[in-house]
């Protein structure tokens, strides 16, 4: 299957492209944020607070009278960065020690994989919480959190092809013919773990944004006067009762964002991996 | 004979209603929401309001302070004498009171209660952890009993505030025989005199306490309290609107206008005796010089800061302390809020403008500080429109306070209740050189002003008030002028409640006794 | 069953949270923060702080407070609150009930409406049913819960108030406690009114953390379905003559429910990673909320019982969902 072909069967499958469409989307506006945002969404102005969506501000104003839709568009920056970093600090380490778990298998297979057991005993979002609150919370160590409590999921699934790989014959007979450790993971493990690699890593950045927003509407994650989602929900939470859109349109930004994500994941692993698909 | 049947019991279900309404209202349960559990309900163990608002429903001392005055007046004593060297404090006990648990109060229970705090061989002393000595009994040396209704502290130097000390929280009397019995677990039971009395403790849920029926002055018009925690503050005022709670305890200023606006529902205000500041670390090279602090001063529009997120519930602040405190100087004229003139105060000082301040927020709200968070931001935008950067720091409460107080911040915020309502609580408690030395420096601005310090030791040994005002009105000029810290707004408490309550106490040194609390049937 | 296999397994949990108990009492004292201060607050003077640390001992080092702690959970006693003073166990089992009610409801909840979706979908494939049902599966799975919670909030407490926002009973309403599960007890009180209450209460902070697992349940019960019911036993059984409901039921579904039992058991501890924002939003007194809140008071033995705890539930959830896989599928063997 050639590269064009795969992109065009991308296209095809309905929900990849609605998943490119919507990231496309949110890329876009994050990256012409500033051209976009009327007005600035840092700058406070207490006199004009908690107003209800209007011409002047559709999404309204939050507690300090700022432009919420001029904050969202400013979080969507965010957002995204969040989930690639993420993405990034857990996939790296994480197919790492899967390849060496699987390749080397004994005592190196055990010892990793039980510290990575470890890691798996608590709820994801405890162990994020409790990292963020070691490093001290802010934006950069949320990122970190997230990235490090999936490491284990990468590398269960980078071992589990290692070990599927290692049956078959080419791999083997690479090894008789005398090519080094490094070379044979490299040059022929690491390409056939990459499919799954890539599916799992744009769920994943779904995760990573939910998960992060999870921390700021906890007050762990970016600081103010970070417009960051889950950090404006959190702020909105207070003013469910006199002023709902606070929290109503960064919500929904997550939703979007994060749905783009798993609508694109699913595509791309009825593409590259049909094998995957009930999973 | 059955619609007799049903008649006859509607009746009866509903004589006592008629009897009451005939009568003043009595009884009822009075449900109180609030923010958070308690953590002890051993008051002299306990740091937090939480702990302190449901304790002293149920626990009494020695003496207390006079309601809607900070005179303190007899409770379980009924007169005292001190001894003409000042060392010596006799207390005669009431005579005739019982423990919740039944046990006589005597002055066994005295020496117990309190020689468990300040006696390290005294057995109940391993029960508990005795915080805030220096509010309690720290400065006593000796307790003896001399006879059964007769006791007498005896101190190490003259302590003429002892009394204040033994009317706080700090120092109840609880019954021997509970101490004894549930150990360090006593904060789970208490076992006092008070017109209440411990029932049930649901963790993170509700504290119930019963009308103790055997109280020895005025009886509890209500016949229980249901203290519920419900941690968020929007859920709060939802259940107090929908009737399910009969008080609300820190609503946020949003939600009191709510509260306001509807007509079940009233709200009590008074002036409180806090201080909210922002504090400027004058160790810092780069804020040593005062115009830059009065260019902060100037930076800050404290009016648009009241109107907004203190939602008018505050006045302005120009002072360290509250007008409602004595000498205070109303002939300060507050620095004009004015983004120009501060940036050409910076300017003159040659302050760096590629510089980014450090400007730390508190993490938990206070009384003094109901948004900490909000007014950092807003702070944040006034100081870049005079052309500051700054970055908001925040961390928890614990760090907070050990860094500040080692002067590691740029900017920081903090505040105060002044509880015995002394000029010197907040000068030389919180500015004086004496107490700006690193670590554990209360005066976070870490400002030693020789001249302000010795205003403040001069007006200590000096007994006449009127010098005393002298002295403090001088003091704050030269706080005036050198701007350690910007004060911010001095907040105003309130209570939040329904109609159907009456006489709801509300005392700017948050110890309230519901005793004299009625609910409308 | 292999018992040698469960004492292996059994082993390997012990191993398990022993490294828990290591890494979390690790962690905590690596996150800045002071008890003592914190309790103290901003009044406290440095004497005051002091004689604190020294009773929390807290002034200790650190291998001898880890061996201390270590000696009495041996004992079977997890240590005091460092707020409360009153024992870690107590307080986290009553807790521990009230996250077992909300995941209960919510596991129930996901389970019925998840599968019921999940076959439908898989017997009528590319249908508008279909569609609809997995395009909403597929925004359960994307839903910010915390998010969710406040709408719901919004919607059915403050817009139409016809639910209640917090709480699991009405103030001044008490059921005797039994269970701890405030709708067993009512039941067993024979309270209706109680029973009514409690429902009402439990109603959206259950849905509210049931969605991710409801869609998760749902998508992996369709395609679990889809394969099953293109296997030779089913064309077979359809063969035969079978009803159509029946061959779903008795053959599809039973086959099928591999796959869906895995899922359901990591669910269980995404219920418990969700029960922490869950119950922050409707004040619902479990251990989520506990643990948050211990942690950021610097809590350190509290801390430490309830990862504990959780850590094992996750660790049995596994083991059982590994054994009824063993049951349900004899095939399987059990090493690996």
């Amino acid at each position: 299957m050639s590269r064009w072909e795969g992109l065009q069967d991308l296209m095809r499958n309905w929900s990849a492209a609605a998943g490119m469409a919507i990231i496309a989307a949110i890329l876009v506006v994050a990256l012409a944020g500033p051209l976009l945002t009327p007005h600035d969404p840092l700058v406070p102005a207490p006199l004009d607070r908690l107003q209800g969506p209007s011409s002047a501000h559709p999404f309204g104003t939050d507690s300090l009278g700022r432009d919420i839709l001029s904050r969202v568009i400013g979080g969507a920056r965010i957002s995204i960065l969040i989930g690639v970093i993420s993405v990034t600090i857990s996939l790296l380490p994480g197919t790492l020690l899967g390849l060496l778990a699987g390749y080397f298998g004994r005592w190196i297979d055990s010892l990793i994989m039980r510290c990575m057991d470890m890691l798996l005993a608590f709820p994801a979002i405890l162990l994020a919480i409790f990292i963020t609150a070691v490093l001290e919370p802010n934006l950069t160590n949320t990122m970190i959190a997230v990235g490090i409590v999936y490491i284990p999921h990468y590398a269960r699934i980078v071992r589990a092809s290692v070990l599927s790989l290692k049956q078959q014959l080419f791999v083997q007979a690479v090894g008789h013919l005398g090519g080094s450790h490094t070379r044979i993971l490299w040059r022929h493990v690491l390409p056939n773990c990459i499919p799954p690699i890539i599916v799992y890593a744009t769920l994943g950045m779904g995760t990573a944004v939910l998960q992060a927003a999870a921390l700021g509407f906890l007050g762990l994650g970016a600081q103010p006067p970070s417009p960051e989602w889950g950090a404006m929900l959190s702020e909105g939470r207070q003013y469910i009762q006199i002023a709902p859109h606070v929290a109503a349109f960064p919500g929904a930004a997550i939703l979007l964002l994060v749905l783009g994500f798993n609508l694109f994941g699913d595509g791309l692993r009825d593409v590259l991996d049909p094998s995957l698909r009930s999973q | 004979m059955r619609k007799f049947i049903i008649l006859l019991a509607v009746t009866v279900c509903l004589a006592p209603l008629a009897v009451l309404a005939a009568g003043p209202s009595q009884g009822g349960t009075l449900i109180w929401g609030r923010g958070g559990d308690s953590v002890s309900l051993d008051l002299a163990q306990a740091t937090d309001g939480e702990s302190i608002k449901a304790g002293v429903q149920m626990l009494e001392n020695l003496v207390i302070f006079e309601k809607d005055s900070m005179n303190v007046v007899p409770q379980l004593a009924e007169s005292w004498t001190v001894s003409d060297d000042g060392l010596t404090w006799t207390f005669k006990l009431r005579k005739g009171v019982r423990f919740h648990d039944g046990e006589p109060f005597n002055a066994k229970a005295v020496y117990d209660s309190f020689a468990r705090v300040i006696d390290p061989n005294h057995p109940f002393h391993s029960y508990g952890k005795w915080v805030y000595l220096s509010l309690s009994l720290g400065p006593v040396k000796q307790i003896k009993v001399v006879d059964d209704y007769t006791v007498a502290l005896v101190t190490e130097k003259p302590y003429a505030p002892l009394l204040n000390n033994l009317a706080l929280w700090l120092c109840p009397i609880l019954s021997p025989k509970a101490m004894a019995e549930y150990k360090d677990q006593i904060g789970q039971h208490p076992v006092g005199t008070g017109p209440f009395k411990f029932s049930k403790w649901v963790k993170d849920d509700r504290i119930i306490m019963e009308c103790n029926p055997d109280y020895w002055g005025d009886k509890a018009k209500v016949d229980q309290i249901i203290l519920k925690s419900i941690p968020e503050s929007s859920a709060r005022l939802m259940a107090l609107q929908s009737g399910a709670v009969d008080i609300a305890d820190d609503l946020d200023p949003d939600s009191i206008r709510l509260v306001e606006a509807n007509d079940q529902l009233t709200v009590i205000k008074q002036p409180s005796v806090n201080v909210g500041y922002l504090a400027i670390n004058t160790d810092k090279p780069w804020l040593k010089d005062a115009r830059v602090r009065q260019a902060i001063a100037h930076a800050i529009d404290k009016e648009t800061l009241i109107a907004s997120i203190f939602q008018g519930m505050a006045i302005p602040a120009k002072n360290p302390f509250p007008p409602s405190i004595w000498s205070y100087n109303d002939g300060i004229k507050p620095y004009a809020y004015d983004p120009a003139k501060a940036k050409k105060l910076f300017e003159d000082a040659g302050f760096d403008f590629s510089r980014e301040l450090e400007l730390w927020a508190m993490p938990v709200s206070r009384a003094y500080m109901p948004e900490p968070v909000k007014t950092a931001e807003l702070i944040q935008a006034y100081l870049a429109a005079a052309g500051v950067k700054s970055k908001i720091v925040r961390m928890d409460w614990g760090t907070y306070l050990k860094k500040t107080s080692n002067g590691e911040h740029d900017l920081c915020m903090l505040g105060w209740l002044g509880g015995n309502a002394d000029p010197d609580n907040f000068l030389y408690g919180l500015l004086s050189a004496d107490t700006a030395k690193t670590p554990g420096a209360a005066n976070v601005a870490l400002w030693k002003n020789a001249e302000f310090t010795d205003l403040c030791l001069q007006a200590q040994r000096t007994f006449d008030k009127t010098e005393r005002t002298k002295l403090y009105l001088k003091a704050q000029e030269i706080f005036h002028q050198e701007q350690p810290w910007v004060p911010l707004a001095h907040s105003t408490i309130v209570r939040c409640y329904n109609k159907r309550l009456h006489d709801v106490p509300l005392r700017p040194n948050g110890l309230n006794s519901f005793q004299m609390v009625s609910k409308d049937k | 069953m292999p018992l040698g296999y469960i004492a292996k397994r059994l082993l390997q949990l012990v191993a398990i949270l022993f490294g828990v108990s290591v890494v979390v009492f690790l962690m905590l004292r690596m996150i800045p923060g002071d008890p003592a201060q914190l309790l103290l607050g901003e009044f406290a003077n440095p004497e005051e702080l002091a004689r604190l640390r020294t009773q929390l001992g807290l002034d200790r080092s650190l291998p001898l407070q880890y061996g201390i702690y270590l000696q009495n959970l041996l004992q079977g006693d997890l240590g005091n609150s460092i707020r409360t003073n009153t024992p870690v166990a107590a307080e986290i089992w009553g807790r521990l009930l009230a996250t077992l009610e909300l995941s209960l409801a919510a596991m129930f909840i996901s389970t019925l409406v998840g599968v019921g979706a999940g076959v439908v979908s898989a017997v009528r494939p590319h249908s508008a049913w279909d569609y609809g049902a997995m395009f909403f599966a597929l925004v359960g799975v994307s839903m910010p819960i915390f998010w969710l919670g406040l709408m719901l909030i919004y919607l059915f407490a403050v817009k139409y108030p016809v639910l209640p926002m917090m709480g699991r009973l009405p103030m001044g309403l008490e059921v005797p406690a039994v269970t701890g599960l405030v709708m067993v007890d009512a039941l067993l009180a024979g309270q209706p009114v109680a029973l009514w209450e409690a429902g009402r209460h439990l109603l959206l902070p259950a849905l509210t953390l049931a969605t991710i697992p409801m869609a998760v349940v749902a998508r992996i019960t369709r395609s679990a379905m889809l394969e099953v019911l293109n296997k030779d036993y089913v064309r077979t059984a359809r063969a035969k003559g079978l009803s159509e409901a029946a061959v779903i039921l008795r053959h599809a579904l039973r086959n099928a429910f591999l796959p869906v039992v895995t899922v359901l058991g990591l669910n269980l501890g995404l219920l418990l990673g969700g029960a922490v924002l869950t119950e922050t939003i409707f004040s619902w007194p479990g251990l989520g909320r506990y643990v948050v809140d211990s942690l950021m008071g610097r809590d350190y033995a509290a801390v430490q019982g309830c990862i504990l705890v959780f850590a094992a539930m996750m660790a049995v959830i596994n083991l059982a969902v590994d054994l009824i896989y063993v049951l349900l599928d004899p095939r399987i063997r059990v090493n690996e």
